[in-house]
């Protein structure tokens, strides 16, 4: 029999802590849909995610009020387009129509995002790859809910340093289109190092080849959960510290795990994975800083950093992994700065730089997540920072990604405004000596040993 | 046997628990436990009962129990009880 205690811890948690399913992500293969005529190709990508997607939303909102749970995100993942438009696709135009077309499919069932506008070019780039990457800046720029991701690299193939120089470019183009609304183009656009084929979380989610014929994904998110039981731990040993993370995290693990259940019983879809991450959103009491900062640190950036966020991101892998029966995706915690409160704070005074984000990185679950940047940074030293964070996650066999947003128009000390989940982001000042001659070199760099791990 | 909780948090007034009584048996749900303290004048109960025979959709009971509790002064929501078995039982 279920206590009146444990019901209101729960419901204290839904209520005041901002616990929430925070996307089912539904994933769907598109590789059924492949022809080599644009316009059929496009007729029948919309029939299979209308008839796959159709009730998504309708039955993530049903699940919701049943659990009193706010389910906030329902979305959909679909198989990398530079798979799926390269038998379609003669030019750049081409993947935009598809990529419009993904987007009237996503308005039309009504999710908010749709990824997959992707190329996986770990090691070698296709022709249709090469065409869909340099159509990134378009087709961000004419669509509103398409998300693109690009996988440059993995311990296993190593770096494909052309993408990434491609990428720096690409990253700088998509800025130039959407300067408008700073740059917002560039949110919608990740660089990822061993990119996982079940993430849920936008805007890196893709379907990968690896899966069935359509999937449900589930992310949980509570950092203010887990800020609020550790402060009932204020002072106490680390043994202490992690296991109440650790509780927490299985805690809220097992909303997800249930979650993920019903909507697959619902939708008729096999369940995929639930992703444990701690996802923070701009609201106050919903931040992987604060976390830190309860851990005991004035802001995150100060010494132990680091340290104070692998033994989070570990507990939390911990404490999950025994509440779901199926874990994946990206599962950690996330570390974007304009989507955290206390991570903004902490940049405004002064006391984390991008040098100290990026070693953060090394630890967390994914990367260097939405940080604004001068608007006048070159496309070599984007990618410069992209093959940094891509030898982090190639040598330490861990996902990595890059989204950074160059601000047209606005340089350091100034602020990027998104609105809604992506929030508002100030300028980060990036290193200014040069990295072009590196950049230029063509070809990839190996994978790594993987013996004499010192 | 479907298992819901219903929780009812709310300042202390005549009648609360009869208005809700009154409401599940008009809607055929059965009540399988009922527990009911006042902290700091405050009125705090929280409720079992079972939905199953119900011929109203969930979605209907639990808009139309908000409304019982926007009229005598108290928040009610009503969960499934799955969540709370998966969160705190292993």
């Amino acid at each position: 029999m279920i206590s009146r205690s444990e019901i209101l811890e729960t419901n204290q948690m839904i209520e005041k802590e901002n616990l929430d399913v925070r996307t089912i992500t539904m994933g769907i293969s598109l590789l059924d849909c492949i022809d080599s005529d644009r316009d059929k190709l496009c007729a029948n990508i919309r029939r299979k995610i209308l008839r796959l997607a159709g009730n998504l939303v309708a039955t993530g909102d049903e699940i919701g009020r049943e659990y009193g749970i706010p389910v906030v995100n329902k979305r959909i993942s679909v198989t990398p387009i530079g798979i799926i438009g390269a038998a379609a696709c003669r030019s750049e135009e081409d993947f935009v129509e598809i990529a419009k077309e993904l987007d009237r499919a996503a308005k039309d069932v009504g999710v908010n995002f749709l990824g997959g506008y992707s190329a996986v070019v770990a090691k070698g780039m296709t022709t249709a790859d090469a065409m869909l990457m340099r159509s990134i800046p378009e087709a961000l720029a004419q669509t509103e809910r398409v998300c693109s991701s690009v996988n440059v690299g993995s311990t296993r193939t190593g770096i494909d340093m052309d993408a990434v120089r491609i990428m720096g470019e690409v990253i700088r183009e998509t800025a130039e289109k959407t300067k408008d609304a700073d740059s917002i183009g560039c949110a919608k656009l990740v660089v990822f190092c061993n990119a996982p084929d079940d993430n849920p979380f936008m805007a890196g989610a893709f379907h990968g080849v690896t899966e069935g014929d359509a999937v449900i994904n589930v992310g949980v998110s509570g950092p203010g959960v887990v800020k609020k039981a550790l402060e009932s731990v204020r002072g106490e040993s680390f043994e202490v510290l992690c296991e109440t993370i650790k509780k927490t995290a299985f805690k809220i693990t097992r909303v997800g795990q249930l979650v993920a259940k019903r909507a697959s019983e619902r939708l008729g879809v096999p369940f995929g994975i639930v992703d444990l991450s701690l996802a923070p959103t701009p609201a106050v009491g919903d931040s992987v800083a604060e976390i830190l900062q309860e851990i005991g640190l004035e802001y995150p950036g100060a010494p132990g950093t680091t340290a104070a966020l692998a033994l989070l991101n570990d507990q939390v892998k911990k404490g999950g992994v025994m509440a779901s029966s199926y874990v994946g995706g990206l599962s950690g915690a996330f570390i974007p700065v304009s989507e955290d409160q206390g991570m903004i704070d902490a940049v405004n005074a002064g006391c984390l730089t991008l040098e100290k984000l990026e070693a953060m990185t090394c630890v967390c679950s994914v990367g260097l997540d939405m940080i604004a940047i001068p608007g006048d940074t070159s496309a070599s030293t984007i990618s410069g920072i992209i093959a940094d964070e891509m030898a982090i996650g190639m040598v330490n066999q861990k996902t990595t990604a890059v989204r950074l947003i160059p601000v047209i128009g606005k340089g350091v000390g100034e602020q990027a405004e998104f609105g809604g989940l992506l929030g508002y982001a100030p300028i980060m000042p990036v290193n200014r000596f040069d990295c072009s001659s590196f950049v230029k070199r063509e070809g990839r760099i190996p994978a790594p040993i993987h013996s004499f791990k010192n | 046997m479907k298992k819901a909780i219903i929780t009812v948090v709310g300042r202390d007034c005549v009648g609360i628990i009869a208005k809700v009584c009154t409401y599940l048996a008009d809607s055929n749900i059965n009540i399988l436990d009922i527990s009911q303290t006042i902290v700091g004048g405050y009125f705090n109960m929280m409720m079992v009962v079972d939905v199953a025979e119900t011929a109203k959709s969930f979605d209907t009971v639990s808009g139309e129990l908000a409304e019982v509790g926007t009229k005598i002064g108290c928040v009610i929501r009503i969960q499934l009880e799955d969540i709370f078995d998966m969160m705190h039982r292993i």
